[in-house]
């Protein structure tokens, strides 16, 4: 397991999204009011490169005719084909064992922390006055 | 394949549509004498999917019968031919096709009275399903609502098209009361033609028409999933008749890979369709629709689903020779589900039957 650092906080302020190559990888970053969340830029389905997808909530009903739309901003649909991941945990909302979106522990650290190591900075150059964005492979 | 042991149910039997001078009897005095003197006794009601003469519609060696009265008829040619314990008798009957909503009513009141009183009264092993005109609600659940506390109707009776597809909330008023009193909906193939038969327009052909039905069923069981019919009546239980099987796959298939996409549309559409389709709805087995054993073995596979067969002979339509009644391909093991089980399990008031002495309430509860 090796923690990576992305890229700087002040790239990914609430309310944005961009992409990283980590490893071979294109990751996905979301910044959801302050939630940041990783996931694979890859849609388990078709391959849709999933960063485009829309930022939404879970459309719930008691029954026919009942709209609610919940847990708004928490779900990333699909730009392709429309499929549900929910952001947290990657997993499908129609088929949440077989279908998962691969995430990735994601987090805002301080500079300070991140000289003293055990990082992985990826040519990534860390300044102590700066937060960083790392997530974990 | 012929029936391997008796007591099998018959859940599609057609007894001969009555003539309207039969229904005469069974209508009030008002409908005598306008049937009468508007000479509607004169026509045949006969539905256009089944022209009386084609060869379909009863098989030649059964059409040559020499018994004296249709029932001796149908007791010699399928119930003791098949040797089957219980056979649901559907009658198909052209008045639901009728615009005058309360002549429709009124006649399906004397179809059903018909049955219960020329064929339920006098054949035990014989069961009804209530001939409803959908299209008037209120009218069709005061029917079931009159025939419901004879225990004898196991079903409600309406065609594969009508005005509106089977989900719309319109007729969710017949659904809860089918479920309250443990009646299934059984889905005939048909039409009452208030639109073209195929979706592309008005065929000429009673040869399109006839294989247009799948296409009629597969667009019900969509509707049904996408209304959300079954989460609304979780109790309730559709079979569909003469809708042939193997176009069923294909569509749980295609249904489950757009729910994926199409899911916040719908969003009561809480588990896969496929899923819900295996729980709620029931095929019966003639006609099969598929070329030979392989087929039928492959198809039933793909359903995924030992419990949504059940048996039919189609009696009198011409779907097969002799005695062999069974689609070729069936597993062994499925036999006893899709001969007995699986009915039972199916029609709330034949397991009250075949339970004993439990009244329909205790049953459906």
């Amino acid at each position: 397991m090796s923690r990576h650092v992305v890229c700087s906080a002040d790239e990914l302020p609430p309310g944005t999204r961009r992409t990283a190559f980590v490893d071979g990888r294109e990751v996905a970053l979301f910044n959801v009011d302050g939630r940041l969340h990783a996931l694979l830029n890859r849609c388990p389905h078709g391959g849709a490169r999933i960063c485009t997808g829309v930022i939404t909530g879970i459309a719930q009903s008691s029954g026919p005719g009942d709209y609610r739309l919940e847990r708004d901003g928490e779900f990333l649909r699909c730009p392709w084909h429309g499929w549900e991941f929910e952001l947290s945990t990657g997993q499908s909302w129609c088929d949440p064992r077989s279908t998962r979106l691969r995430n990735y522990d994601v987090k805002r650290e301080a500079g300070e922390t991140l000289v003293k190591g055990p990082y992985v900075a990826e040519r990534y150059p860390v300044v102590v006055e700066n937060d960083y964005i790392i997530i974990e492979l | 394949m012929n029936l391997p042991y008796p007591g099998a149910i018959d859940c599609d039997l057609h007894v001969p549509a009555p003539t309207i001078a039969q229904l005469l009897p069974y209508l009030d005095d008002y409908w005598r004498d306008q049937i009468v003197n508007r000479a509607l006794d004169r026509m045949p009601f006969a539905m256009m999917s089944y022209p009386p003469n084609a060869p379909i519609s009863v098989r030649a060696d059964w059409r040559a019968s020499q018994a004296a009265t249709a029932l001796e008829t149908v007791q010699a040619q399928a119930l003791d031919a098949f040797g089957v314990q219980y056979a649901i008798a559907n009658v198909i009957h052209g008045c639901v096709a009728l615009h005058n909503d309360d002549m429709a009513a009124a006649l399906c009141r004397a179809v059903n009275d018909w049955l219960r009183g020329e064929w339920l009264e006098r054949e035990p092993r014989l069961r009804g399903s209530i001939l409803i005109h959908p299209q008037d609600i209120p009218q069709a659940v005061a029917e079931i609502e009159r025939l419901a506390p004879d225990g004898r109707f196991v079903q409600i009776l309406i065609l594969a098209m009508g005005e509106r597809p089977l989900g719309r909330r319109d007729y969710f008023p017949i659904y809860a009361a089918a479920e309250r009193h443990g009646l299934v909906i059984a889905v005939h193939a048909g039409s009452t033609y208030r639109y073209a038969p195929t979706i592309v327009g008005w065929p000429c052909y009673q040869f399109e028409d006839y294989i247009a039905q799948a296409q009629a069923f597969e667009n019900q069981t969509v509707s049904l999933i996408a209304e959300g019919v079954f989460q609304r009546f979780p109790g309730l239980k559709f079979v569909f008749l003469e809708s042939g099987v193997s176009w069923l796959p294909v569509t749980m298939w295609r249904t489950d890979k757009t729910w994926r996409g199409a899911r916040p549309e719908t969003p009561w559409v809480d588990r896969w369709p496929s899923d819900i389709i295996r729980d709620h709805l029931r095929l019966t087995t003639q006609p099969f629709d598929a070329p030979d054993a392989n087929a039928v073995a492959q198809t039933i596979a793909r359903i995924g689903s030992d419990a949504m067969l059940l048996f039919a002979t189609d009696y009198p339509h011409w779907q097969f020779e002799g005695c062999d009644v069974l689609p070729d391909g069936l597993p062994p093991t499925l036999l006893r589900k899709v001969l007995i089980d699986n009915a039972i399990a199916t029609y709330p008031r034949l397991a009250q039957d075949a339970r004993g002495t439990a009244t329909i309430e205790e049953t459906i509860r």
